[in-house]
């Protein structure tokens, strides 16, 4: 079977899945679990420009995906003009002095023509002042803004602008902690910029969940604008009423698939164009450059390719997609949660479906984002069942029984990590392994 | 009697630095040290970072809890010692049972391969998955209380009769044991790494694979015996810090990025370095994220208190302490404080 053929089976084997769910458990279930592969999917195709092409593990796709919702709340969100006078200059001063500590260390480490020793301590005597500066003009700002309302607001908001433009920047907010991060971590050894992702993002999620004058912290943002229509309003259009008595369905149903319709629709389009880019981007000269290097960095330098210098570009771009991804996912959930974040779902499952849709190809990546998502959430139902039908042999009150049946969500974790392992070891390549060129 | 009053603030601010810094610091310190030696030496033998180490150390805690609760059920106990180190051989053996398995199953057949150390990485996050997992559905994901015996050393009020200081001085007796326990371990290990013929076949292995090879040395047998001591390591460290701190699921993945900045800050692959990081990044956290209020004002005349809690950072960002100083490290000296790479 040609390998075209090959692919096209896979993904209407997924489609039937997901056809099966719309006719066994609900549409709306399907269409839930649809428009979260399509993220996933964005997302999977972040980590695979990243592994895939480059070859560099990111164990911090979690903090990027929260970026990206931070992106939606700073850009969607209505100002809260009583925060902004009570604090809103003294807040933007204190940042500017943070910044400003930041970029005078860098030109202090880089720039100063003293012995290094020297360059050092300055550098640090810099940025304790430069930080005890930024915490005098920010403390104050920061308590009386969290103190307008802090039961309805307590924060700045955010600019009040369209959500989807929050989708380009979170990709921003993304590319820039990676930048800095690929500073410090790319060019040694390969585990250090995975330990060290992995501590960016969890340094994310404090930093969201702890800084409620910018985010609410753990008091969440609700009610996120929307770029599709609701569903009450759609509920009072009479097409509405004329299309679920011809489908057979209740008005309240219709409305909710037209508004996840929506969605899918818009996620479908940034998927088919981030696709679009990569594809280009894998085929193009850099595309073939970004290989060579993967797969030897001492030939590749060799030939006058700067190694480290395209590893930054490459992490950059990749994370700018999760970042992408993330706001989306804000402006789908609705709302913005921090606490929601865990790296189990949102670092290592991402990873999961990349090498189980296969590394290094751009259509097996979307592929395992929608496998993985799809088992992801149906593994809960199934295993349920599955235990149900293990145990039912044991007394209905057996500590046994209902110790395995409270505690059966979590053999989704224990399969996927069997996954994971399985593929790695007997098929390496993936679903839809990478083509050679 | 002005002298007196200022000796007497200054030995309160000691009090207050002894029992909220320096108390808490070793024992964090020593649990840290412990978790990097574990993870220092699957990278000095094996050669990748091994990011399961974390869930080893919760597996490692988990058995000894589920056997500390047996004990406890058939009223066996160590009087004023916590039940828990009875137990905890056991947890000891089922961790190295669970270590020695994972590399059969999973890790041999990429040291056939001769993958590359990102593939282990990446293994290992599969490993990471199927084991907290595997915790979940055992014990569950809620919090579990075993500490049991005499919970504190010294009270703060004993210490406050003992010197007539207003600021206690409390020692827990996890903390002690802590201490103790890891002082123990760490000789053993050093002893076993520097004097015997098993210990030297390591650290040759370690330093030079190749020479080691052709010396005699079985790699399958080093292999196997850094996954016990690896084993050992973690459930003695997961079972420490679940004492002092009390077991949540999923506080060992947290725990992960401190351990590593402990290895890599004292350099990856030096068993020394591993404890010198792992002091290092425990009293930076606590002096960093201390609240020095009071201690301000016992040592500033009269009876002026300042008005904030004079603190450098939230003790929410307790984590961000451990992540800079390993930003430092990778920018001034990647090979860390000693220069590591070798057993």
């Amino acid at each position: 079977m040609s390998r075209s053929a090959n692919n096209a089976l896979l993904f209407a084997a997924m489609a039937v899945l997901l056809m099966l769910v719309g006719a066994m458990q609900s549409w709306n279930v399907a269409l839930a679990i649809l428009n979260m592969c399509l993220i996933s999917a964005i997302m999977t195709l972040g980590v695979n420009i990243q592994w895939g092409y480059a070859g560099l593990f990111n164990a911090g796709v979690m903090g990027f995906t929260a970026l990206g919702g931070l992106a939606a709340i700073v850009v969607s969100v209505a100002p809260v003009p009583a925060a902004w006078d009570a604090g809103g200059a003294r807040a933007i001063l204190g940042l500017l002095a943070g910044l400003a500590t930041i970029a005078g260390g860098i030109w202090l480490w880089k720039k100063l023509p003293v012995p290094r020793t020297a360059r050092i301590w300055l550098t640090a005597l810099l940025a304790v002042s430069g930080y005890g500066l930024m915490r005098l003009i920010l403390d104050p700002a920061v308590d009386a803004i969290e103190a307008v309302e802090p039961a309805m607001t307590g924060f700045l908001g955010g600019f009040g602008l369209p959500i989807m433009f929050s989708w380009i920047v979170g990709g921003v907010f993304a590319a820039i902690v990676a930048w800095a991060i690929g500073k410090v971590a790319l060019g040694l050894r390969s585990d250090y910029l995975a330990i060290a992702t992995l501590g960016i993002s969890e340094i994310i999620i404090y930093f969201l969940k702890n800084e409620d004058w910018l985010t609410r912290g753990v008091k969440n943002v609700n009610g996120l604008p929307r770029p599709v229509p609701y569903e009450i309003d759609l509920q009072g259009a009479l097409w509405l009423h004329d299309l679920a008595a011809w489908a057979g369905i209740p008005v309240v149903d219709a409305s909710s698939l037209i508004v996840k319709l929506n969605y899918a629709a818009l996620f479908l389009v940034v998927l088919i164009a981030i696709f679009w880019l990569s594809e280009r981007a894998l085929k193009s000269p850099w595309g073939r450059m970004m290989r060579a290097i993967r797969d030897n960095e001492i030939a590749a330098g060799a030939m006058g390719k700067n190694v480290t210098g395209r590893h930054l570009q490459v992490f950059v771009l990749g994370s700018a997609v999760i970042g992408l991804a993330g706001a989306m996912l804000a402006t789908l959930d609705g709302q913005f949660t921090p606490a929601s974040y865990q790296p189990l779902r949102f670092t290592f499952l991402v990873w999961v479906m990349v090498i189980v849709g296969g590394s290094g190809n751009n259509l097996g990546s979307i592929l395992g984002g929608f496998v993985i998502w799809f088992f992801w959430i149906e593994a809960e139902p199934i295993g349920l069942a599955l235990m149900n039908f293990l145990t039912s042999g044991m007394a209905l009150d057996s500590p046994l029984r209902l110790h395995l049946l409270e505690n059966a969500a979590h053999t989704r974790l224990m399969t996927m990590g069997l996954v994971l392992l399985l593929v790695l070891r007997f098929s390496p390549r993936g679903l839809i392994p990478e083509v050679k060129r | 009697m002005a002298g007196n009053k200022v000796l007497i603030d200054f030995l309160n601010a000691l009090a207050l630095i002894g029992n909220f810094v320096l108390v808490p610091g070793i024992a964090y310190g020593s649990q840290l040290a412990l978790g990097a030696l574990g993870v220092t030496m699957v990278y000095a033998v094996l050669r990748f970072s091994n990011f399961a180490h974390g869930e080893t150390m919760s597996f490692g805690a988990m058995v000894t809890i589920l056997v500390t609760w047996v004990l406890q059920a058939r009223g066996i106990g160590l009087g004023p010692l916590p039940t828990a180190l009875l137990a905890l051989p056991i947890g000891m053996l089922a961790t190295i049972g669970l270590c020695v398995a994972t590399d059969r199953l999973v890790y041999r057949y990429y040291r056939e391969k001769k993958a590359v150390p990102v593939t282990y990485l990446i293994v290992s996050v599969g490993v990471l998955f199927f084991l907290s997992g595997l915790i979940r559905f055992i014990i569950g994901p809620k919090d579990q209380v075993f500490a049991d015996g005499q919970r504190f050393i010294m009270k703060a009020r004993a210490f406050k009769e003992m010197t007539g200081l207003d600021q206690g001085l409390a020692i827990k007796t996890s903390q002690g044991v802590t201490v103790i326990s890891a002082i123990v371990i760490v000789a053993l290990l050093f002893w076993f790494l520097n004097r015997t013929r098993t210990g030297k076949s390591m650290r040759a292995y370690s330093d030079n694979e190749d020479l080691a090879l052709l010396s005699g040395i079985n790699p399958e047998r080093v292999v196997l015996i850094t996954w016990i001591i690896t084993g050992a390591l973690a459930a003695i460290a997961g079972t420490l810090y679940g004492l002092d701190k009390g077991y949540k699921p999923f506080t060992y993945l947290g725990l992960v990025l401190p351990i590593f900045a402990s290895a890599i800050v004292g350099g990856v692959g030096n068993p020394l370095g591993a404890i010198a990081g792992g002091f290092v990044i425990a009293f930076s956290e606590l002096l960093v994220t201390f609240a020095y209020k009071r201690v301000v004002g016992y040592l500033t005349p009269g009876d002026w208190v300042p008005d904030g809690l004079v603190q450098l950072l939230s003790t929410d960002y307790k984590l961000a302490v451990s992540f800079f100083i390993l930003v430092i490290v990778l920018l001034i000296k990647p090979t860390g404080i000693f220069s590591g790479k070798t057993l």
